[in-house]
Protein backbone atom coordinates (compact mmCIF):
# COMPACT_ATOMS: atom_id res chain seq x y z
CA UNK A 1 0.00 0.00 0.00
CA UNK A 2 1.35 3.54 -1.09
CA UNK A 3 -0.45 6.34 0.02
CA UNK A 4 2.20 8.84 -1.56
CA UNK A 5 1.88 6.94 -4.74
CA UNK A 6 -2.37 7.13 -4.94
CA UNK A 7 -2.71 10.56 -4.38
CA UNK A 8 0.04 11.54 -6.83
CA UNK A 9 -2.03 9.34 -9.13
CA UNK A 10 -5.29 10.42 -8.33
CA UNK A 11 -4.84 14.24 -8.52
CA UNK A 12 -2.05 14.28 -11.59
CA UNK A 13 -1.34 10.81 -13.23
CA UNK A 14 -3.87 9.33 -13.42
CA UNK A 15 -6.24 12.46 -12.81
CA UNK A 16 -9.78 10.82 -13.90
CA UNK A 17 -10.99 13.75 -15.82
CA UNK A 18 -7.60 14.89 -17.47
CA UNK A 19 -5.84 11.64 -18.07
CA UNK A 20 -8.42 9.01 -17.54
CA UNK A 21 -10.97 11.18 -19.55
CA UNK A 22 -13.94 9.75 -17.26
CA UNK A 23 -16.98 11.33 -16.21
CA UNK A 24 -16.74 13.83 -18.94
CA UNK A 25 -20.81 13.71 -19.60
CA UNK A 26 -21.11 16.03 -15.99
CA UNK A 27 -17.93 18.25 -16.20
CA UNK A 28 -19.16 19.61 -19.15
CA UNK A 29 -22.13 20.03 -18.09
CA UNK A 30 -22.57 21.54 -14.62
CA UNK A 31 -18.93 23.27 -14.62
CA UNK A 32 -20.98 26.90 -15.02
CA UNK A 33 -20.22 28.44 -11.88
CA UNK A 34 -17.80 27.14 -8.57
CA UNK A 35 -20.48 26.56 -6.49
CA UNK A 36 -21.64 24.20 -8.40
CA UNK A 37 -18.35 22.41 -9.34
CA UNK A 38 -17.41 22.69 -5.67
CA UNK A 39 -21.00 20.46 -5.01
CA UNK A 40 -20.58 18.21 -7.27
CA UNK A 41 -17.16 17.18 -6.96
CA UNK A 42 -17.57 16.78 -3.34
CA UNK A 43 -20.65 14.84 -3.89
CA UNK A 44 -18.88 12.35 -5.98
CA UNK A 45 -16.04 12.06 -3.63
CA UNK A 46 -17.90 11.06 -1.00
CA UNK A 47 -20.51 8.47 -3.06
CA UNK A 48 -17.25 7.13 -4.46
CA UNK A 49 -15.04 6.69 -1.15
CA UNK A 50 -18.66 4.97 -0.20
CA UNK A 51 -19.10 2.49 -2.67
CA UNK A 52 -15.52 2.05 -2.89
CA UNK A 53 -15.54 0.80 0.74
CA UNK A 54 -18.75 -1.59 0.32
CA UNK A 55 -17.59 -2.75 -2.88
CA UNK A 56 -14.25 -4.10 -1.56
CA UNK A 57 -15.62 -5.18 1.52
CA UNK A 58 -18.34 -7.28 -1.11
CA UNK A 59 -15.72 -8.30 -3.65
CA UNK A 60 -15.52 -11.90 -2.18
CA UNK A 61 -19.55 -12.17 -2.32
CA UNK A 62 -20.25 -10.66 -5.67
CA UNK A 63 -20.53 -13.52 -8.12
CA UNK A 64 -18.50 -12.57 -11.27
CA UNK A 65 -21.24 -12.85 -13.33
CA UNK A 66 -23.60 -9.92 -12.12
CA UNK A 67 -21.10 -7.57 -11.05
CA UNK A 68 -21.61 -4.46 -12.54
CA UNK A 69 -25.00 -4.74 -11.92
CA UNK A 70 -24.56 -5.23 -7.85
CA UNK A 71 -21.80 -2.35 -8.41
CA UNK A 72 -24.81 0.05 -10.00
CA UNK A 73 -27.60 -1.04 -6.81
CA UNK A 74 -24.78 -0.37 -4.10
CA UNK A 75 -23.78 2.78 -6.22
CA UNK A 76 -27.82 4.17 -6.34
CA UNK A 77 -28.20 3.38 -2.68
CA UNK A 78 -25.33 5.96 -2.02
CA UNK A 79 -26.62 8.34 -4.48
CA UNK A 80 -29.41 8.02 -3.07
CA UNK A 81 -28.70 9.29 0.25
CA UNK A 82 -26.68 12.28 -1.08
CA UNK A 83 -29.28 13.61 -3.07
CA UNK A 84 -31.56 13.29 -0.25
CA UNK A 85 -28.82 14.97 1.54
CA UNK A 86 -28.50 17.76 -0.44
CA UNK A 87 -32.19 18.43 -0.47
CA UNK A 88 -32.76 18.55 2.56
CA UNK A 89 -29.49 20.84 3.62
CA UNK A 90 -28.11 22.47 0.18
CA UNK A 91 -31.66 23.04 -1.31
CA UNK A 92 -29.59 25.94 -3.85
CA UNK A 93 -26.83 23.45 -4.74
CA UNK A 94 -29.24 20.51 -5.58
CA UNK A 95 -31.73 22.62 -7.56
CA UNK A 96 -28.95 24.18 -9.63
CA UNK A 97 -27.66 20.32 -10.30
CA UNK A 98 -30.78 19.33 -10.94
CA UNK A 99 -30.49 15.98 -13.08
CA UNK A 100 -26.80 15.27 -12.54
CA UNK A 101 -27.11 14.45 -8.89
CA UNK A 102 -29.12 11.23 -10.00
CA UNK A 103 -26.75 10.50 -12.81
CA UNK A 104 -24.14 10.19 -10.85
CA UNK A 105 -25.13 6.67 -10.16
CA UNK A 106 -24.07 6.00 -14.04
CA UNK A 107 -20.90 7.95 -14.12
CA UNK A 108 -18.01 6.05 -14.95
CA UNK A 109 -15.87 7.22 -12.55
CA UNK A 110 -17.25 5.88 -9.96
CA UNK A 111 -18.19 2.35 -12.03
CA UNK A 112 -14.18 2.79 -13.25
CA UNK A 113 -12.82 2.69 -9.73
CA UNK A 114 -14.88 0.10 -8.66
CA UNK A 115 -14.43 -2.43 -11.39
CA UNK A 116 -10.56 -1.92 -11.67
CA UNK A 117 -9.46 -0.73 -7.87
CA UNK A 118 -11.91 -1.58 -5.04
CA UNK A 119 -12.81 -5.38 -6.77
CA UNK A 120 -9.58 -5.78 -6.15
CA UNK A 121 -8.14 -4.12 -3.31
CA UNK A 122 -9.03 -4.05 0.80
CA UNK A 123 -11.61 -1.52 2.08
CA UNK A 124 -8.10 0.69 3.26
CA UNK A 125 -6.76 1.49 -0.02
CA UNK A 126 -10.38 0.96 -1.72
CA UNK A 127 -11.54 3.90 0.52
CA UNK A 128 -7.63 5.84 0.32
CA UNK A 129 -8.44 5.59 -3.68
CA UNK A 130 -11.59 6.75 -3.66
CA UNK A 131 -10.88 10.43 -1.47
CA UNK A 132 -7.88 10.63 -4.16
CA UNK A 133 -9.84 10.17 -7.48
CA UNK A 134 -12.48 11.88 -6.01
CA UNK A 135 -10.74 14.85 -5.17
CA UNK A 136 -8.69 14.63 -8.34
CA UNK A 137 -12.07 15.42 -10.16
CA UNK A 138 -13.37 17.79 -7.70
CA UNK A 139 -9.73 19.85 -8.07
CA UNK A 140 -10.81 19.66 -12.03
CA UNK A 141 -14.17 20.89 -11.88
CA UNK A 142 -13.27 23.75 -9.66
CA UNK A 143 -10.58 24.82 -12.04
CA UNK A 144 -12.60 24.42 -14.60
CA UNK A 145 -15.83 26.21 -13.15
CA UNK A 146 -13.10 29.11 -12.10
CA UNK A 147 -12.47 29.58 -15.36
CA UNK A 148 -15.40 29.61 -17.08
CA UNK A 149 -17.19 31.79 -14.52
CA UNK A 150 -14.72 34.11 -14.36
CA UNK A 151 -14.18 34.66 -17.99
CA UNK A 152 -17.87 33.62 -18.92
CA UNK A 153 -20.12 36.11 -17.22
CA UNK A 154 -17.34 38.11 -14.81
CA UNK A 155 -17.90 36.51 -11.50
CA UNK A 156 -16.08 34.47 -9.34
CA UNK A 157 -18.42 32.55 -7.00
CA UNK A 158 -21.12 34.56 -7.26
CA UNK A 159 -18.73 37.71 -6.47
CA UNK A 160 -19.11 40.70 -10.01
CA UNK A 161 -14.87 40.53 -11.03
CA UNK A 162 -15.99 43.05 -13.71
CA UNK A 163 -18.40 43.81 -15.75
CA UNK A 164 -20.53 41.31 -17.21
CA UNK A 165 -20.58 43.03 -20.88
CA UNK A 166 -16.69 42.04 -21.26
CA UNK A 167 -17.10 38.68 -20.70
CA UNK A 168 -16.75 36.60 -23.42
CA UNK A 169 -20.79 34.45 -22.58
CA UNK A 170 -19.26 31.93 -25.30
CA UNK A 171 -17.76 30.29 -22.54
CA UNK A 172 -20.25 30.11 -20.24
CA UNK A 173 -22.23 27.91 -22.50
CA UNK A 174 -21.55 24.24 -23.80
CA UNK A 175 -18.72 25.49 -26.58
CA UNK A 176 -16.79 26.84 -23.61
CA UNK A 177 -17.35 23.69 -21.80
CA UNK A 178 -15.48 21.60 -24.40
CA UNK A 179 -13.23 24.85 -25.34
CA UNK A 180 -11.83 24.76 -21.65
CA UNK A 181 -11.74 20.82 -21.40
CA UNK A 182 -9.65 20.61 -24.35
CA UNK A 183 -7.46 23.13 -23.02
CA UNK A 184 -6.90 21.44 -19.21
CA UNK A 185 -6.55 17.90 -21.25
CA UNK A 186 -3.90 19.60 -23.61
CA UNK A 187 -2.14 21.33 -20.81
CA UNK A 188 -2.01 18.00 -18.81
CA UNK A 189 -0.54 16.14 -21.88
CA UNK A 190 2.20 19.15 -21.92
CA UNK A 191 3.05 19.45 -18.23
CA UNK A 192 3.33 15.27 -18.09
CA UNK A 193 5.65 15.30 -21.01
CA UNK A 194 7.78 17.84 -19.74
CA UNK A 195 7.42 16.33 -16.23
CA UNK A 196 8.81 12.52 -18.11
CA UNK A 197 11.72 15.02 -19.51
CA UNK A 198 10.36 15.36 -23.05
CA UNK A 199 10.33 18.22 -24.95
CA UNK B 1 35.23 14.99 -71.74
CA UNK B 2 36.46 16.04 -68.46
CA UNK B 3 33.22 17.52 -66.70
CA UNK B 4 35.41 18.72 -63.65
CA UNK B 5 36.44 22.12 -65.65
CA UNK B 6 32.84 22.68 -66.50
CA UNK B 7 30.75 25.21 -64.40
CA UNK B 8 28.07 22.75 -62.73
CA UNK B 9 26.79 22.35 -59.43
CA UNK B 10 26.25 18.36 -58.48
CA UNK B 11 23.07 18.19 -56.47
CA UNK B 12 19.99 15.57 -56.53
CA UNK B 13 16.59 16.45 -57.85
CA UNK B 14 14.11 18.79 -57.34
CA UNK B 15 16.20 20.90 -60.25
CA UNK B 16 13.53 22.96 -61.17
CA UNK B 17 12.46 25.57 -58.47
CA UNK B 18 9.58 28.12 -57.77
CA UNK B 19 9.21 30.96 -55.83
CA UNK B 20 5.81 29.72 -54.37
CA UNK B 21 6.18 29.48 -51.02
CA UNK B 22 3.23 30.13 -48.32
CA UNK B 23 4.52 33.81 -48.01
CA UNK B 24 4.34 34.35 -52.07
CA UNK B 25 1.03 32.86 -51.92
CA UNK B 26 -0.54 34.60 -48.75
CA UNK B 27 1.21 37.52 -50.39
CA UNK B 28 -1.22 37.30 -53.68
CA UNK B 29 -4.28 37.01 -50.91
CA UNK B 30 -3.52 40.13 -49.58
CA UNK B 31 -3.34 42.01 -52.68
CA UNK B 32 -6.34 40.68 -53.92
CA UNK B 33 -7.83 41.46 -50.67
CA UNK B 34 -6.56 45.19 -51.02
CA UNK B 35 -9.26 46.61 -52.94
CA UNK B 36 -12.50 45.70 -50.93
CA UNK B 37 -10.37 47.22 -48.01
CA UNK B 38 -10.22 49.95 -49.83
CA UNK B 39 -13.96 49.82 -50.53
CA UNK B 40 -14.91 49.48 -46.90
CA UNK B 41 -12.95 52.58 -46.19
CA UNK B 42 -14.67 54.46 -48.87
CA UNK B 43 -18.35 53.14 -47.47
CA UNK B 44 -17.53 53.12 -43.90
CA UNK B 45 -15.14 55.54 -43.68
CA UNK B 46 -11.73 55.81 -41.85
CA UNK B 47 -12.66 53.37 -38.94
CA UNK B 48 -12.68 50.26 -41.19
CA UNK B 49 -8.56 50.97 -42.18
CA UNK B 50 -7.51 51.72 -38.72
CA UNK B 51 -10.11 48.01 -37.88
CA UNK B 52 -8.19 46.18 -40.41
CA UNK B 53 -5.07 47.88 -39.06
CA UNK B 54 -5.09 46.72 -35.54
CA UNK B 55 -6.60 43.45 -36.22
CA UNK B 56 -3.06 42.40 -38.53
CA UNK B 57 -0.92 44.00 -35.49
CA UNK B 58 -2.74 41.83 -33.02
CA UNK B 59 -2.51 38.75 -35.29
CA UNK B 60 1.44 39.23 -36.31
CA UNK B 61 1.71 40.32 -32.32
CA UNK B 62 -0.04 37.14 -30.90
CA UNK B 63 2.00 34.56 -33.57
CA UNK B 64 5.29 36.41 -32.08
CA UNK B 65 4.64 36.39 -29.31
CA UNK B 66 3.25 32.88 -28.53
CA UNK B 67 6.33 31.56 -30.90
CA UNK B 68 8.74 33.38 -28.83
CA UNK B 69 7.10 31.58 -25.89
CA UNK B 70 7.41 28.74 -26.81
CA UNK B 71 10.92 28.82 -28.42
CA UNK B 72 9.68 28.04 -31.91
CA UNK B 73 10.67 29.84 -34.89
CA UNK B 74 9.50 32.89 -36.29
CA UNK B 75 6.91 32.96 -38.86
CA UNK B 76 5.26 36.34 -39.32
CA UNK B 77 7.48 35.66 -42.88
CA UNK B 78 4.40 33.83 -44.08
CA UNK B 79 1.63 36.15 -43.78
CA UNK B 80 -0.33 33.82 -42.83
CA UNK B 81 -1.39 36.03 -39.48
CA UNK B 82 -1.41 39.15 -41.49
CA UNK B 83 -4.36 37.45 -44.21
CA UNK B 84 -6.15 36.01 -40.74
CA UNK B 85 -6.10 39.50 -39.54
CA UNK B 86 -7.82 41.31 -42.93
CA UNK B 87 -10.65 38.18 -43.04
CA UNK B 88 -11.78 39.08 -39.02
CA UNK B 89 -11.59 42.71 -39.90
CA UNK B 90 -13.46 41.73 -43.32
CA UNK B 91 -16.08 39.62 -41.20
CA UNK B 92 -16.91 42.42 -38.36
CA UNK B 93 -19.23 45.51 -38.76
CA UNK B 94 -16.97 48.47 -38.63
CA UNK B 95 -17.54 49.79 -35.40
CA UNK B 96 -15.96 46.55 -33.50
CA UNK B 97 -14.87 47.72 -30.34
CA UNK B 98 -10.82 47.43 -30.85
CA UNK B 99 -10.41 45.27 -27.78
CA UNK B 100 -13.00 43.01 -28.80
CA UNK B 101 -11.25 42.82 -32.13
CA UNK B 102 -7.67 41.74 -29.83
CA UNK B 103 -9.55 38.91 -28.15
CA UNK B 104 -10.30 37.57 -31.32
CA UNK B 105 -7.23 37.68 -32.56
CA UNK B 106 -5.82 35.94 -29.56
CA UNK B 107 -8.35 33.58 -30.23
CA UNK B 108 -7.87 33.11 -33.88
CA UNK B 109 -4.23 32.94 -33.49
CA UNK B 110 -3.33 30.96 -30.08
CA UNK B 111 -6.28 28.55 -29.86
CA UNK B 112 -7.36 27.86 -33.38
CA UNK B 113 -3.96 27.82 -34.99
CA UNK B 114 -0.58 28.13 -32.94
CA UNK B 115 -2.25 25.37 -30.09
CA UNK B 116 -2.87 22.75 -33.05
CA UNK B 117 0.83 23.39 -34.40
CA UNK B 118 0.55 26.65 -36.57
CA UNK B 119 0.34 27.13 -39.92
CA UNK B 120 -0.83 24.18 -41.69
CA UNK B 121 -2.75 22.49 -38.84
CA UNK B 122 -5.22 24.64 -37.86
CA UNK B 123 -8.35 22.47 -37.95
CA UNK B 124 -10.81 25.24 -38.88
CA UNK B 125 -10.53 28.74 -40.84
CA UNK B 126 -8.98 30.92 -38.10
CA UNK B 127 -10.85 34.30 -38.90
CA UNK B 128 -14.26 32.68 -38.93
CA UNK B 129 -13.83 30.71 -36.05
CA UNK B 130 -12.70 33.72 -34.39
CA UNK B 131 -16.03 35.37 -35.97
CA UNK B 132 -18.37 32.77 -34.19
CA UNK B 133 -16.15 33.14 -30.68
CA UNK B 134 -16.84 37.02 -30.92
CA UNK B 135 -20.58 36.64 -31.30
CA UNK B 136 -20.19 35.95 -27.53
CA UNK B 137 -20.82 40.09 -27.56
CA UNK B 138 -24.03 39.51 -29.96
CA UNK B 139 -24.89 43.07 -29.57
CA UNK B 140 -21.50 44.36 -30.57
CA UNK B 141 -21.35 42.23 -33.72
CA UNK B 142 -24.21 42.72 -35.20
CA UNK B 143 -24.05 46.69 -34.90
CA UNK B 144 -24.42 47.88 -38.71
CA UNK B 145 -24.47 50.94 -39.85
CA UNK B 146 -25.32 52.27 -43.20
CA UNK B 147 -23.27 52.73 -46.81
CA UNK B 148 -21.65 55.65 -47.04
CA UNK B 149 -21.11 56.78 -43.50
CA UNK B 150 -17.93 58.06 -42.41
CA UNK B 151 -16.91 56.33 -39.50
CA UNK B 152 -13.73 57.79 -37.18
CA UNK B 153 -10.72 56.04 -35.98
CA UNK B 154 -11.42 57.17 -32.83
CA UNK B 155 -13.48 58.75 -30.61
CA UNK B 156 -17.80 58.47 -30.57
CA UNK B 157 -19.73 58.04 -33.37
CA UNK B 158 -23.35 57.22 -33.83
CA UNK B 159 -23.40 53.73 -33.78
CA UNK B 160 -27.38 53.58 -35.18
CA UNK B 161 -28.44 50.07 -36.00
CA UNK B 162 -29.57 50.08 -39.53
CA UNK B 163 -31.07 47.32 -41.82
CA UNK B 164 -28.71 44.93 -43.92
CA UNK B 165 -29.59 42.88 -47.05
CA UNK B 166 -29.61 39.87 -44.85
CA UNK B 167 -32.27 41.12 -41.97
CA UNK B 168 -34.99 41.29 -44.93
CA UNK B 169 -33.66 37.85 -47.19
CA UNK B 170 -34.14 36.96 -43.55
CA UNK B 171 -37.83 38.15 -43.43
CA UNK B 172 -38.10 37.17 -46.38
CA UNK B 173 -39.16 40.92 -47.13
CA UNK B 174 -38.36 40.96 -51.09
CA UNK B 175 -40.38 44.17 -51.68
CA UNK B 176 -38.51 45.43 -48.81
CA UNK B 177 -35.69 45.02 -49.58
CA UNK B 178 -35.88 46.13 -53.70
CA UNK B 179 -36.99 49.43 -52.12
CA UNK B 180 -34.11 49.98 -49.81
CA UNK B 181 -31.73 48.50 -52.19
CA UNK B 182 -31.40 47.86 -55.87
CA UNK B 183 -29.58 45.28 -57.57
CA UNK B 184 -26.59 47.86 -58.93
CA UNK B 185 -26.53 49.01 -55.46
CA UNK B 186 -25.86 45.65 -54.18
CA UNK B 187 -23.52 44.84 -56.94
CA UNK B 188 -21.29 47.52 -56.04
CA UNK B 189 -21.64 47.36 -52.31
CA UNK B 190 -23.15 50.53 -51.41
CA UNK B 191 -25.40 48.48 -48.60
CA UNK B 192 -24.74 48.39 -44.89
CA UNK B 193 -23.03 44.84 -43.54
CA UNK B 194 -19.46 43.25 -42.51
CA UNK B 195 -16.39 45.89 -43.73
CA UNK B 196 -15.38 43.13 -46.29
CA UNK B 197 -18.52 41.46 -47.08
CA UNK B 198 -20.36 44.63 -49.24
CA UNK B 199 -18.74 45.23 -52.51
CA UNK B 200 -19.52 41.89 -55.12
CA UNK B 201 -17.65 43.27 -57.49
CA UNK B 202 -14.26 43.89 -56.09
CA UNK B 203 -15.01 40.54 -54.65
CA UNK B 204 -15.44 39.03 -57.14
CA UNK B 205 -12.54 41.20 -59.27
CA UNK B 206 -9.75 39.53 -56.34
CA UNK B 207 -11.63 36.15 -56.41
CA UNK B 208 -10.77 35.99 -60.15
CA UNK B 209 -7.47 37.36 -59.31
CA UNK B 210 -6.71 34.52 -57.20
CA UNK B 211 -7.63 32.11 -59.77
CA UNK B 212 -5.46 33.81 -62.48
CA UNK B 213 -2.55 33.76 -60.26
CA UNK B 214 -3.49 29.95 -59.29
CA UNK B 215 -3.68 30.60 -55.55
CA UNK B 216 -6.69 29.06 -55.57
CA UNK B 217 -8.64 26.43 -57.97
CA UNK B 218 -12.39 27.57 -58.88
CA UNK B 219 -13.96 24.47 -57.78
CA UNK B 220 -15.45 25.51 -54.35
CA UNK B 221 -16.03 28.91 -55.67
CA UNK B 222 -18.02 27.70 -58.22
CA UNK B 223 -19.99 24.96 -56.61
CA UNK B 224 -20.35 26.90 -53.33
CA UNK B 225 -21.87 29.52 -54.88
CA UNK B 226 -23.62 27.42 -57.83
CA UNK B 227 -25.55 25.26 -55.06
CA UNK B 228 -26.64 28.64 -53.53
CA UNK B 229 -27.86 30.08 -56.64
CA UNK B 230 -29.68 26.71 -57.62
CA UNK B 231 -31.52 26.42 -54.04
CA UNK B 232 -32.34 30.21 -53.97
CA UNK B 233 -33.99 30.03 -57.30
CA UNK B 234 -35.72 26.60 -56.72
CA UNK B 235 -37.34 27.50 -53.35
CA UNK B 236 -37.78 31.77 -54.15
CA UNK B 237 -39.34 33.85 -51.19
CA UNK B 238 -41.77 36.97 -52.67
CA UNK B 239 -42.84 35.80 -56.27
CA UNK B 240 -39.47 36.65 -58.35
CA UNK B 241 -37.20 33.91 -58.22
CA UNK B 242 -34.10 35.41 -60.48
CA UNK B 243 -34.45 38.40 -58.42
CA UNK B 244 -34.65 36.95 -54.88
CA UNK B 245 -31.74 34.21 -56.00
CA UNK B 246 -29.49 37.31 -56.98
CA UNK B 247 -30.20 39.27 -53.71
CA UNK B 248 -29.22 36.13 -51.77
CA UNK B 249 -25.94 35.39 -53.70
CA UNK B 250 -25.08 39.34 -53.64
CA UNK B 251 -25.96 39.89 -49.80
CA UNK B 252 -24.11 38.80 -47.22
CA UNK B 253 -20.58 37.05 -46.88
CA UNK B 254 -21.45 34.54 -49.54
CA UNK B 255 -18.63 36.41 -52.38
CA UNK B 256 -16.28 36.63 -49.08
CA UNK B 257 -16.15 33.33 -47.71
CA UNK B 258 -16.67 31.44 -51.06
CA UNK B 259 -13.54 33.30 -52.57
CA UNK B 260 -11.50 33.85 -49.49
CA UNK B 261 -12.20 31.62 -46.84
CA UNK B 262 -13.83 28.34 -48.07
CA UNK B 263 -10.94 28.35 -50.55
CA UNK B 264 -8.21 28.05 -47.17
CA UNK B 265 -5.59 25.50 -48.26
CA UNK B 266 -5.87 24.14 -45.01
CA UNK B 267 -9.37 23.57 -44.82
CA UNK B 268 -10.15 22.41 -47.68
CA UNK B 269 -9.95 18.75 -49.22
CA UNK B 270 -7.55 18.00 -51.51
CA UNK B 271 -9.13 16.12 -54.70
CA UNK B 272 -10.98 18.48 -57.27
CA UNK B 273 -13.91 16.17 -56.80
CA UNK B 274 -13.55 16.64 -52.86
CA UNK B 275 -13.40 20.24 -53.42
CA UNK B 276 -17.02 20.21 -54.96
CA UNK B 277 -18.02 18.49 -52.29
CA UNK B 278 -17.33 20.52 -50.09
CA UNK B 279 -18.78 23.94 -51.78
CA UNK B 280 -22.12 22.25 -52.34
CA UNK B 281 -21.60 21.35 -48.73
CA UNK B 282 -21.08 24.62 -47.87
CA UNK B 283 -23.97 26.02 -50.03
CA UNK B 284 -26.57 23.91 -48.74
CA UNK B 285 -25.79 24.31 -45.09
CA UNK B 286 -25.58 28.31 -46.25
CA UNK B 287 -28.88 28.11 -47.38
CA UNK B 288 -30.27 26.63 -44.67
CA UNK B 289 -29.57 28.61 -42.15
CA UNK B 290 -30.24 31.17 -44.16
CA UNK B 291 -33.82 30.13 -44.76
CA UNK B 292 -34.70 28.32 -41.33
CA UNK B 293 -32.06 29.28 -38.52
CA UNK B 294 -32.42 32.03 -36.02
CA UNK B 295 -29.20 34.08 -37.68
CA UNK B 296 -29.49 36.17 -40.61
CA UNK B 297 -26.50 34.68 -42.15
CA UNK B 298 -24.98 31.12 -42.43
CA UNK B 299 -21.82 31.31 -44.39
CA UNK B 300 -19.72 31.41 -41.79
CA UNK B 301 -21.34 28.30 -39.80
CA UNK B 302 -21.83 26.65 -43.32
CA UNK B 303 -17.74 27.11 -43.99
CA UNK B 304 -16.99 25.79 -40.55
CA UNK B 305 -18.84 22.85 -40.65
CA UNK B 306 -17.41 21.97 -43.46
CA UNK B 307 -14.25 22.46 -41.96
CA UNK B 308 -14.65 19.40 -39.85
CA UNK B 309 -15.55 17.37 -42.60
CA UNK B 310 -12.87 17.58 -44.92
CA UNK B 311 -10.93 14.77 -43.13
CA UNK B 312 -14.01 13.09 -44.32
CA UNK B 313 -14.27 13.74 -47.59
CA UNK B 314 -10.61 13.35 -48.39
CA UNK B 315 -10.39 9.51 -46.50
CA UNK B 316 -13.20 9.14 -48.68
CA UNK B 317 -12.50 10.27 -51.81
CA UNK B 318 -8.68 8.89 -52.75
CA UNK B 319 -7.07 9.01 -56.01
CA UNK B 320 -6.72 6.09 -57.98
CA UNK B 321 -3.47 4.83 -57.77
CA UNK B 322 -1.61 3.53 -60.88
CA UNK B 323 -2.20 -0.69 -60.89
CA UNK B 324 -4.09 -1.14 -58.04
CA UNK B 325 -7.25 -1.48 -60.44
CA UNK B 326 -6.29 -4.60 -61.48
CA UNK B 327 -5.69 -6.30 -57.82
CA UNK B 328 -8.98 -4.62 -56.41
CA UNK B 329 -11.01 -6.01 -58.85
CA UNK B 330 -9.38 -9.82 -58.39
CA UNK B 331 -9.55 -9.50 -54.76
CA UNK B 332 -13.37 -8.80 -55.69
CA UNK B 333 -13.70 -12.08 -57.58
CA UNK B 334 -12.24 -14.17 -55.18
CA UNK B 335 -12.61 -12.59 -51.66
CA UNK B 336 -10.56 -14.01 -49.06
CA UNK B 337 -12.16 -15.81 -46.59
CA UNK B 338 -11.12 -14.15 -42.71
CA UNK B 339 -9.24 -16.83 -40.56
CA UNK B 340 -12.63 -16.54 -38.09
CA UNK B 341 -14.77 -17.79 -41.03
CA UNK B 342 -12.64 -21.01 -41.85
CA UNK B 343 -12.48 -21.95 -38.10
CA UNK B 344 -16.33 -21.72 -37.90
CA UNK B 345 -16.95 -23.80 -40.96
CA UNK B 346 -15.00 -26.51 -39.47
Amino acid sequence: MNIGKQIKEGLLTQNPVLVQLLGMCSTLAITTTVSNGIGMGLSVTVILTLSNIFISLLRKIIPEQVRIAAYIVVIAGFVTMVDLLLQAFFPDIAESLGVFIPLIVVNCIILARAESFASKSKPLPAAIDGICQGLGYTMVLIVMSAIRELLGSGTLNGAQVFPTEYAASMLALPVGGFLTLGCLIAFMQWVQSKAKGGK
Amino acid sequence: MDYKDLNLIGSSSPHIRTRDGAGHIMGEVLIAMVLPLAFAVYNFGPRALSTAAVSVAGCCLFELLYRLMMKKGNTLGDLSAAVTGVLIAFVCPVTIPYWILLIGDFFAIVVVKQLFGGVGKNFLNPALAARAFMLSWAGEMTTWVGPRSTIPAWGSFDAATYPTPMSFLHEGNLSGLQQMYDIPKMFVGLTGGSMGEVSALLLILGGLFLIWRKVITWYIPVSYIGTVALLTFLFPRGNDPLQWMLYNLLGGGLLLGAFFMATDYVTSPVSHLGQAIFGIGCGLITVFIRYFGSYNEGVCYAILFMNLTVWLIDKSIKPHRFGVVKAKAERRRKPRQSPKKEALKK
